[in-house]
């Protein structure tokens, strides 16, 4: 007789960058959407990002970058996770990314990427509809 | 089973994954914590309680370093509170710990409350048996922070640290009454800030007015959580409370309490539920509750009835 | 008086009059578009001002005259028909070689000061070669890793003669020690030095996020740089206290105020007590403002700023010197403001935040780019932005007289009603037990998300309209081209730098310098005082690499953990 399963997501930032307003935000809507949001704080290396992805056990990781570093440290996230076996967690992210960086990433394994001007409810129906509902 | 096995060779993913399992209340789960049922009970469990911001979290992290320090592998369970318009949670004691998060002697999971009150999740005390399995030497356990009734972790810990800070005034006061009882230790963080000896001897005064205790006399310690200060002294405090607890078999007297707990809640959760399922599959449960609204039969009959038929 | 009682009566009267008679069947026949119009900050705002609105106004006591205090109409006497504003535009990008070349593009177009973008790396205290840069080195802003970069930077560009900005926080100390040494080997002498450092920590725990050591010695740093400033370097604002960061990061307009002068009082009493008379450094302090897009709450929230600091600084602090009580202000046009979307429309923005920050009465101003909401903007997309500035300088008119909307029934109201919600957040700080003391417990901060998250609410729910995201939105978009900078060789550049500049440098010299600066740094009384400046310089000069300084600092003090406030 399992419960409803909530969906667990780690929002996070990695690297240097200190804009937080968007993952704030985004933090906040995903609460009130009734998910569990595992927030790490500002700066965060990749190495971090994923062992906290590992230990909390997340459905999906959301990345936010406004300070440009997105090309290292988004794909360097999935790698990781790869390697350790982890890669049915879903990586997705928001932030400023140029339209031309956006299909190079998606190569690189994130699933989906979220540009300045997004409404919050849809990065909620993104995760709600692409979220492998695991166990 | 797989998991188990995994498990037992500290795979960091399968620990977190039958936590989600637990979490989930999954039947997976039940099958898992039966087979490492027998090897849990080795871990030590520190619950650390007090008010919202009096710095749990920091004392978590610096309680962690000052153990690994010791060599002893360390498991964090970080509960916040899941908001109960949305059901959603923001779980973010993690912050302040992110400096272990690469250090494989130690395990941190966040856990929502999902509505359970008393300060941790319905499933805390599994998840701990979880890490205890996992061979996890300490377990801090840290509790929502509202601030009230915050006692249900005695019923999980060894030892229980409540925190507080100065200046809290009256809050003092309000939280004396279920607080006081439960704690083995007591720290008085920020330390650093104006009126730290008041409210230490505040606590001594409470204390006084409490019902006398064993020979255990809660020692009351000032830490500036933040500059790691008095943290050897809390950690120090910790094993001195196992240590007596051992000495006076008190450690074992505790176990077999969360024992008795544990299977008390058990039983009476499964034991309701199974009741329940077998009236309303055969459909009893509604044609009883019939009786009783239209005054057939009364509810206290009807009660004896049922337990009758099923044999008891 | 009594006059003025009975023309307010009579006003009141006709006012009733003309609602029961006039506006109340036309708005029988054609309700209004809404049932509350609200400011973006979410400030209510009426149908209509009269002299009714402001019964007990005094014009000596509430405006004055420019120059006079409470400085409402003004800090200076003649305003812009004097002089008009600074043109200041923050630039920089990639290594120090690119922006030195910018920088002296910027002087050729008739630019008088200079203002530095500094990249992650050197705004978080890091070396390019330590392994956080990764990623980030000269992407938004120019890497600077030591006193060779500095030399670099401002080479051939006479120091004397520009002033220069630097928008630097936690590392302040040492970036403005390796622009002093630089200045020394120009033989500058300090008291010709003329600038900025931003320098205003408390709102980096509030806002930027620049935060690196504790509260407490980063206060210690900031107080430092003032007193070393007061003594030796009159030209110099040691200070620019910002609240463009915490409106970016989603506070109200008043908010943005209250917490910049709850920010600005924490460095006075900070100062003072360690024992610096208040009128021998306020002087030196400046400020730094957004302007968002409501047009008379910008206005009026310039206005409110130079009367709430005004009165503090005579009234609670006892300064004499009238220069203390001045609110000297730069202002930047909102970049949260900015849309991706169809992007040619932030001109337009721009263009009527500018014009507010004018009739605000500002000293200097940046304008944003229409890129910007993407990279760090082109040259032409600068340009423009740039242009817009000189257009309403010298096309528009409204420089020609002191403070226009003065005198407006509506502004005066509004601005009244600004100062007195500042005033009300002020108490609240105090009661708090000032603002370092708020800082610590998350209050600024826990007001701005929460003020963040209703105004993304109310976008959403299509309430506040953006134009181009959630109204008039067009189908396809062309996009726009923006500038590439590409971290990785640019860091390969700076590491390269780094190992040459340690093969070269007397590191014994390097390691003496360090080591001094690590007795100061833990040194138990501040202000006997023997300051870290002299000592942060003498590193400097020795060549040691900001990582290496600030590195000293993060084992000396250890580093924040910011509360989690969402
Ligand atoms: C606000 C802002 C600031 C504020 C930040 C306040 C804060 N605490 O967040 C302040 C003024 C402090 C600031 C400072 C700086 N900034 Co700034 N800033 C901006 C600005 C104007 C808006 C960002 C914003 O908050 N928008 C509102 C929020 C709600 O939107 P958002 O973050 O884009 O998030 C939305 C989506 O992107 C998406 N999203 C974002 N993250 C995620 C994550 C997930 C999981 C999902 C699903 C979606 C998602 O959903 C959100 C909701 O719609 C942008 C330009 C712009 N207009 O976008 C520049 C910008 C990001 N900054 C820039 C720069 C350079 C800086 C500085 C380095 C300047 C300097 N040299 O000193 C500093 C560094 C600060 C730091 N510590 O990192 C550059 C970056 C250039 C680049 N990437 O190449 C930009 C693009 C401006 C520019 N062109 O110069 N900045
Ligand atoms: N001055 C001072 N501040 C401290 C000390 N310990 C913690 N803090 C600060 O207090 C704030 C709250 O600390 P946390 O550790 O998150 O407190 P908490 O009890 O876990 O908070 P919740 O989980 O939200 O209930 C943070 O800003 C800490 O930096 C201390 O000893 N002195
Ligand atoms: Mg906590």
């Amino acid at each position: 007789m399992s419960e409803e399963r909530k969906i667990r997501v780690l929002v996070a930032k990695p690297g240097l960058d200190g804009h937080d307003r968007g993952a704030k935000v985004i933090a906040r809507a995903f609460r009130d959407a009734g998910f569990e949001v595992i927030y790490t704080g500002l700066r965060q290396t990749p190495e971090m990002i994923v062992s906290a992805a590992i230990q909390e056990d997340v459905d999906a990781i959301g990345l936010s970058c406004l300070s440009g570093a997105h090309m290292y440290l988004f794909p360097r996230i999935v790698e990781l996770l790869r390697e350790r076996g982890a890669d049915d967690v879903v990586v997705f992210g928001g932030g400023t990314i140029p339209d031309e960086d956006i299909a190079t990433l998606k190569e690189a394994g994130i699933a989906e990427i979220f540009t300045p001007g997004t409404s919050t409810s849809v990065a909620i129906d993104y995760v709600r509809t692409h979220i492998r509902q695991r166990a | 089973m797989e998991i188990i096995e995994r498990i037992r060779q500290r795979d960091v993913r399968a620990i977190a994954r039958l936590m989600s399992l637990v979490e989930n209340n999954a039947p997976e789960a039940t099958a898992a914590l039966k087979e490492l049922y027998s090897i849990t009970g080795q871990a030590f469990i520190v619950g650390i309680t007090g008010p919202p911001g009096s710095g749990k979290s920091t004392l978590t992290d610096q309680l962690t370093k000052e153990f690994r320090r010791g060599g002893k592998t360390v498991g964090i369970i970080a509960v916040d509170p899941t908001s109960p318009f949305t059901g959603g949670a923001i779980l973010a004691d993690r912050i302040r710990m992110q400096q272990h998060s690469l250090d494989a002697g130690v395990f941190i999971r966040s856990m929502a409350t999902r509505g359970h009150l008393g300060g941790l999740a319905k499933a805390t005390g599994d998840v701990v048996n979880v890490l205890d399995a996992a061979g996890k030497e300490v377990i801090l356990v840290e509790t929502v922070g509202v601030g009230q009734d915050e006692v249900e972790v005695v019923k999980t810990a060894d030892t229980c640290v409540v925190v507080t800070v100065p200046g809290l005034g009256d809050d003092i006061q309000a939280i004396k009454a279920g607080i006081l009882e439960i704690a083995d230790i007591f720290v008085v963080n920020k330390a650093d800030r104006e009126g730290a000896d008041k409210t230490v001897t505040e606590i001594q005064t409470m204390m006084g007015l409490g019902p006398g205790r064993s020979d255990w006399v809660p020692p009351i310690l000032k830490t500036v959580a933040t500059q790691g200060q008095g943290i050897a002294e809390l950690a120090e405090g910790i094993l001195a409370h196992r240590a007596h607890l051992d000495r006076r078999g008190l450690r074992q007297m505790r176990q077999r309490e969360r024992s008795r707990a544990l299977f008390l809640e058990l039983l009476q959760e499964q034991g309701t539920r199974r009741l329940l399922e077998r009236a309303s599959a055969n459909g009893t449960l509604e044609q009883t509750i019939e009786r009783i609204a239209t005054r057939e039969t009364d509810p206290y009959s009807a009660v004896e009835e049922l337990l009758a038929k099923a044999g008891l | 008086m009594t006059d003025d009682r009975k023309e307010i009566g009579k006003i009141k009267e006709a006012a009733k009059a003309w609602e029961a008679e006039v506006l109340d069947p036309a708005l029988e026949r054609s309700p209004e578009r809404a049932r509350e119009f609200r400011t973006v900050s979410g400030h209510p705002i009426r149908r209509l001002y009269t002299p009714a609105d402001l019964a007990d106004f005094d014009y000596t006591r509430d405006l004055g005259f420019p120059g006079l205090s409470p400085f409402t109409r003004g800090v200076y006497p003649s305003m812009y028909r004097g002089r008009l504003w600074t043109m200041r535009m923050f630039a920089g990008h990639g290594t120090p070689e690119e922006t030195n070349q910018r920088f002296r593009y910027l002087l050729a177009q008739g630019q008088t000061g200079l203002s530095v973008a500094f990249d992650l790396p050197t705004l978080m205290g890091y070396d390019s070669d330590h392994p956080m840069s990764r990623g980030e080195v000269g992407k938004c802003g120019v890497a600077v890793d030591s006193l060779a970069d500095m030399e670099i930077l401002f080479d051939g560009i006479p120091l004397q003669d520009v002033t220069t900005s630097m928008t630097i926080n936690s590392p302040a100390a040492v970036l403005w020690a390796m622009y002093l040494a630089v200045c020394e080997k120009q033989g500058v002498p300090y008291d010709r030095i003329g600038g900025t450092l931003q320098n205003d920590i408390l709102k980096e725990f509030i806002a930027q996020k620049e935060y690196v050591f504790p509260l407490e010695p980063s206060m210690r740093l900031v107080v430092d740089t003032i007193l070393f400033g007061a003594r030796h370097l009159p030209r110099w604002h040691p200070v620019s206290i910002s609240g463009y960061h915490i409106r970016e990061a989603g506070s109200t307009a008043i908010q943005e105020l209250a917490f910049t002068v709850a920010d600005g009082m924490a460095y006075v009493e900070a100062t003072m007590k360690a024992g610096l008379n208040v009128d021998a450094f306020a002087p030196r302090l400046s400020f730094f403002f957004n302007v968002h897009n409501d047009f008379f709450e910008e206005i009026a929230k310039f206005r409110a700023a130079r009367r709430v600091w005004a009165k503090l600084m005579r009234e609670r602090y006892g300064a004499r010197d009238p220069r203390s009580w001045l609110l000297r202000t730069h202002a930047q046009t909102a970049g949260c403001a900015l849309t991706a979307q169809q992007p040619y429309n932030n001109v337009v923005r721009v263009s009527i935040q500018a014009l507010a920050a004018i009739l605000g009465g500002v000293q200097s101003l940046h304008t944003n780019a229409l890129d910007e909401t993407l990279a760090l903007p082109t040259q032409d997309a600068a340009t423009i932005a740039l242009r817009t500035q000189q257009i309403i300088a010298h096309e528009t008119g409204v420089t020609h007289t002191i403070d226009p909307v003065g005198g407006s029934y509506f502004v005066e109201s509004l601005t009244r009603e600004v100062e007195e919600e500042v005033w009300n957040y002020l108490h609240k700080i105090d009661d708090l037990g000032g603002m370092v003391r708020a800082v610590e417990q998350g209050f600024p901060q826990k007001e701005i998300v929460d003020a963040s998250y209703r105004y993304q609410q109310t976008v959403e729910a299509g309430e506040e309209v953006v134009v181009g995201v959630n109204r008039f939105v067009a189908e396809a978009e062309e996009p726009v081209s923006l500038l590439r900078i590409d971290p990785e060789q640019i860091a390969k550049q700076q590491v390269e730098r780094i190992h040459r500049l340690k093969g070269g440098r007397d590191n014994g010299g390097v390691q003496k310098a360090l080591d001094g600066l690590r007795r100061a740094a833990e040194g138990e009384d501040p202000w006997g005082q023997d300051l870290l400046m002299p000592r942060i310089l003498e590193a400097v000069r020795a060549y040691a690499t900001l990582g290496e300084i600030m590195g000293v600092f993060r084992e000396a003090w250890g580093e924040y953990v910011e509360p989690a406030i969402l």
